[in-house]
């Protein structure tokens, strides 16, 4: 998130990329003060996914908001009218109207660096080596038993989005009990 | 539409996935590569400017990760930045969230431009322009005041981590050492209880001869580090043949965060020993993020109390025959009344004594003696101990949290009983039960300094030196190298350092100490930015950053590889910033030292100088034009077991304490114990037992009915950072509170809380979460103190030494304080 923010200059206010912390469960204390628990906590790391079917697309009255060759979805500046219809649509939250601008913002995969062959400098950055780039197809042969949604992100139907999750034990247990977003704020939701 | 926090729809989840996360954003269909693209207006700044230079620099912090930058500049100023991205992906020094900002650090408004001295009360922070000249006329006649009234031995060079460089503090160090000298510090806040007691249970240098060889076994012996690879075992030793992995407030998620850092390490062993059957045991007082994801990983327990959680489960491997009695036999003294000294001998004064309540205390350490102290459930302790008991080759690690408690002496020593009492050190998957080893590489030096003074303080004591320095003495005080001091320190040099008031403790204390011009006389303090420490400056000065000049370094912490990167400047230094070698030279020049100084090198001749000398010690290394060149060199290294030498043979290879064996009972303590000044609430235990410690296990009161703790945050390495706004708003400062203790007091998510403990009180944001055990609270440590010393002291910065009583440690006299604290918290 920082590498983008950087790579982009994007200040504190505006992001690209999103990391929401997600948790749930409780601390059972007995009468000795001992505790057992269930607590659970996991990250998700998000941005525009370049859905096959992207949400922010269909509702853009210019044609602004367009998947290009490389399938990845951009707002073309010299067409957007900031509307801001873009930033309603995405059940993701991924574009933004840029207060600067005054027009859609959002990633664009790094689309320049992936035309010279590297990937998106948040893929290159990930100190966890967590994030992958390529097609879908590619992925999950890389990394199989992937699946495009976990609590708390929208059902995949919505937008067939393009990307693929390993999910944590973490995730297992928040499909199972539930929990909440605890950093909405942080993660401008 | 709101991201669905209920969405519950079928999912196929992946049994036994290994991968915290892999998300991959991913584009649709069609060839990805090779294609051109669009030439449409819409990308970012980073991606549309044209950079015409690329330099490699390095984060210099303390979180040990020594990340390697790529700045991409234009026109001489940097756009952005890319880390390494160069040959084996597992190898690269990829920079944490932090390094990625140091665009923000180095282009920030906040940054100090020009000389400048106080014009207000000291701490004020009050300060006016001066000239180059000014300050250097002013700082050389301060030192020759000093040294003439009162001697090099009133100087001090505070405590100071926010500059790894080969040329960063090295030049003041050097130059006060050829004035005469300074007294030195012993140890330091990151391992502060650890470093001073651990030598007694695994080897003391001062049990060495010049030649490195034992004193009375006279053939070289093993002396303890906490920064080696020869006292503790790799991760990757643990990635290659741990099946269980149990770690005792351990978090490189939070402390090492950089990618070549032990975070990376450490998913690789959680991947390995997963794959072995084995599983990783996380006992913290927070679901910390090294174990977020996993959640069968945690273990809560009260902090401050590991000590009590050892010992029951030794209590249980006695009880159930599992110690491996001939290694404790053959390799240890004060197991048991078969290899105690003579001189404690039918004394009841073993380990196993105090163990089974036949010494000492007389309190049989059950595990329902520990629940209620640890509390972790007596079934629990029994479970883990049973676990750890049938692993092969069980990796016993602690952070170094732990052991900064007031009572770290002793809990630093009750982990490492763990793997001593079961003989799992010394062979492959084991571990000490030390922090995971160090690098034994460091492939250049700094610039060389000999400081003629031997006497040293153990670090955290340096305000009592400044308050009463004369009074100090080897018993009563930890001095070191002397029976005594002469002086109070009246002459503090500190670069690079927030350890002045934000990252010492007891800021309000502190704050009376340094504000009494009378105590210390002059105060000098470097820095780029104006931190709670450069306040207290007399004279401050604005250092160039080291992406702003050729900056040189080797790695850092990370035990598989090994680095060092030379380049720069990427951008030139603003206004009147200047490196502090030059400066330091223009010191010199004051004292007519200068050409003895710089031994006729300019600042980048000497790093020239410094790494052609570590590539001929090297001879691997690339010539000073190849590295000039490339940037960077790096290559991994190989795994390492910690005393292994010592376990395959003890009597070739003993350790450095005085019987050449690991000591678990000391007499070398028993001694210290019966003839220094102690006051009546400080032990020394000759042996590793359970002891609350100020404001430890049972202080807590109606008054302050919490026990509180800091913690490192993923904003801030220590308190460098901590101005950054974009670092704030996705981590922010907030107080860790179990719903538990919120509810009884009205809290809820988000309120700004006032937290008060004996020393202080701050104004904090209240994080509501489960991820902490009841009746605890915790604050990130590092924030910047912000709070008018001249009315209420209340910080609204939320810096968790405002919270800290200043009290060194019984034996150490370290920072125990830092995570030991009382405290209430209300609704602000």
């Amino acid at each position: 998130m920082l590498a983008c923010k950087d790579y982009r200059d994007l200040d504190a206010d505006r992001t690209f990329r999103r990391v929401i912390d997600y948790e749930g469960g409780s601390c059972e204390l007995a009468p000795d003060n001992t505790v057992t628990q269930d607590v659970f906590a996991y990250h998700i790391s998000l941005s525009c996914n370049h859905c096959n079917q992207p949400a922010c697309t269909k509702v853009c009255p210019t044609g602004a908001m367009h998947k290009d060759d490389l399938g990845l979805v951009w707002p073309d500046t010299t067409k957007c009218i900031g509307c801001g219809y873009c930033t309603m649509a995405c059940p993701y939250h991924a574009p933004r109207i840029d207060e600067d601008l005054k027009r859609s913002s959002k990633c664009d995969g790094c689309r320049e660096r992936v035309a010279r062959g590297l990937t998106p400098i948040c893929v290159e950055a990930c100190p966890l080596r967590a994030l992958d780039f390529g097609t879908p197809y590619e992925l999950s042969e890389r990394h199989p038993g992937t699946v495009r949604s976990i609590v708390p992100m929208p059902d995949e139907s919505a937008t067939s989005p393009n990307l693929l999750i390993l999910p944590s034990a973490a995730a297992e247990c928040a499909a199972e009990k539930g929990g909440s977003i605890v950093n909405r704020a942080e993660a401008g939701l | 539409m709101l991201m669905n926090e209920t969405t519950l729809s079928r999912r196929t989840f992946v049994k036994g996935s290994l991968a915290s996360l892999a998300v991959a954003g991913a584009a649709g269909t069609g060839a990805l590569y090779g294609c051109s693209p669009q030439s449409e207006g819409g990308a970012g700044a980073g991606e549309t400017a044209t950079t015409d230079q690329i330099s490699w620099s390095q984060c210099n912090v303390n979180c040990g990760g020594n990340c390697i930058f790529q700045w991409h500049s234009q026109d001489g100023k940097v756009l952005y930045m890319e880390s390494d991205n160069t040959g084996d992906a597992d190898l690269q020094a990829r920079a944490c969230l932090r390094g990625r900002s140091m665009r923000r650090w180095l282009n920030s408004p906040d940054r100090l431009m020009h000389p400048m001295k106080r014009v207000g009360k000291r701490g004020e922070g009050k300060f006016e322009q001066i000239s180059w000249d000014e300050a250097i006329d002013t700082i050389a006649s301060e030192l020759k005041r000093v040294i003439d009234t009162y001697g090099n031995d009133a100087i001090y060079v505070n405590y100071a981590t926010g500059m790894y460089s080969s040329t960063g503090k090295q030049p003041g160090l050097r130059l006060l050492s050829m004035l005469g000298g300074y007294i030195n510090q012993g140890y330091d806040y990151s391992t502060n209880m650890l470093q001073a007691i651990m030598p007694h249970m695994y080897g003391s240098a001062a049990n060495l001869d010049e030649d490195g060889n034992h004193v009375t076994l006279k053939k070289p012996a093993t002396a303890f580090s906490p920064y080696d690879a020869v006292n503790a075992s790799s991760f990757s030793e643990a990635e290659r043949a741990s099946d269980l992995v149990v770690m005792f407030g351990n978090s490189p998620a939070e402390t090492r965060m950089g990618g070549a850092n032990a975070v990376w390490d450490f998913a690789k062993v959680r991947e390995a020993v997963e794959s072995r059957g084995g599983r990783v045991v996380s006992i913290d007082y927070r679901l910390n993020e090294t174990a977020s994801g996993h959640p069968d990983e945690w273990l809560p327990i009260r902090p401050g109390t590991d000590a009590a959680l050892c010992s029951a489960i030794a209590h249980e491997w006695i009880a159930n025959d599992q110690v491996d009695k001939e290694f404790l036999d053959k390799y240890c003294v004060g197991y048991d009344e078969d290899t105690m000294p003579e001189s404690a001998k039918g004394q009841n004064k073993s380990y196993k004594d105090y163990i089974m309540g036949t010494g000492y205390d007389m309190v049989e350490k059950t595990p329902e003696w520990a629940a209620p102290i640890t509390q972790v459930p007596a079934d629990t302790i029994r479970a883990l101990a049973a676990e750890i008991a049938a692993a092969e080759a069980p990796f016993i690690v602690q952070g170094w949290g732990p052991q900064r408690h007031t009572n770290g002496e002793d809990t630093t020593r009750a982990i490492c009983m763990l793997p001593i009492l079961i003989g799992k050190l010394g062979l492959p998957g084991t571990n000490t039960g030390q922090r995971e080893a160090e690098p034994p590489t460091y492939l250049v030096g700094g610039i060389p300094f000999s400081n003629p003074i031997t006497k040293t303080i153990p670090v955290y004591q340096w305000v009592n030196a400044v308050d009463h320095g004369h009074e100090m003495t080897a018993t009563n005080a930890g001095v070191m190298g002397a029976e005594k001091l002469n002086n109070d320190i009246k002459f503090i040099w500190n670069y690079a350092g927030n350890c002045l008031t934000n990252q010492h403790g007891d800021i309000n204390y502190t704050h009376e100490i340094l504000a009494d011009e009378s105590k210390c006389e002059f105060i000098l303090v470097w820095d780029t930015v104006m931190t709670d420490s450069a306040k207290y400056a007399d004279i401050l000065l604005p250092d160039a950053m080291r992406s702003e000049q050729l900056n040189m370094q080797t790695q850092g912490y990370s035990e598989f590889y090994t680095a060092v990167v030379v380049g720069g400047p990427a951008q030139e230094p603003p206004a009147e910033c200047r490196s502090s070698y030059d400066v330091c030279a223009d010191i010199a020049d004051k004292f007519g030292i200068k050409d003895d100084f710089t031994e006729g090198r300019t600042h980048d001749e000497w790093i020239q100088y410094l790494y052609e000398q570590g590539a001929e010690a090297d001879g691997n290394m690339p010539t000073w034009d190849e590295i000039k060149a490339q940037g960077m060199y790096k290559r991994a290294l190989e795994p390492v077991i910690g005393l292994e030498a010592f376990r395959t043979d003890p009597t070739a290879n003993p350790l450095a304490t005085p019987s050449g064996k690991i000591e678990i009972y000391s007499e070398t303590l028993a001694e210290i114990a019966n003839t220094w000044e102690l006051a009546e609430d400080e032990v020394i235990n000759p042996i590793p037992v359970f002891t609350p410690g100020f404001q430890g296990y049972g202080s807590v009161n109606d008054e302050y009915p919490l026990y509180c703790t800091g913690f490192h945050h993923k904003s801030r390495t220590h308190s460098s950072f901590g101005f950054i706004p974009e670092l704030e708003q996705v981590a922010r400062q907030q107080l860790w509170i179990n719903p538990a203790d919120a509810e009884q007091r009205g809290i809820a998510q988000g309120d700004t809380v006032s937290v008060k403990s004996p020393a202080g009180e701050i104004r904090i944001e209240a994080k509501v979460t489960p991820r902490i055990v009841p009746g605890t609270i915790a604050i990130p440590q590092g924030a910047w103190h912000k709070a008018d010393m001249n009315g209420d002291r209340v910080d609204e910065g939320a810096c968790v030494n405002t919270l800290t009583t200043y009290k060194p440690t019984p034996y150490a006299k370290g920072n125990g304080p830092a995570h030991s604290m009382i405290a209430q918290v209300a609704k602000a």
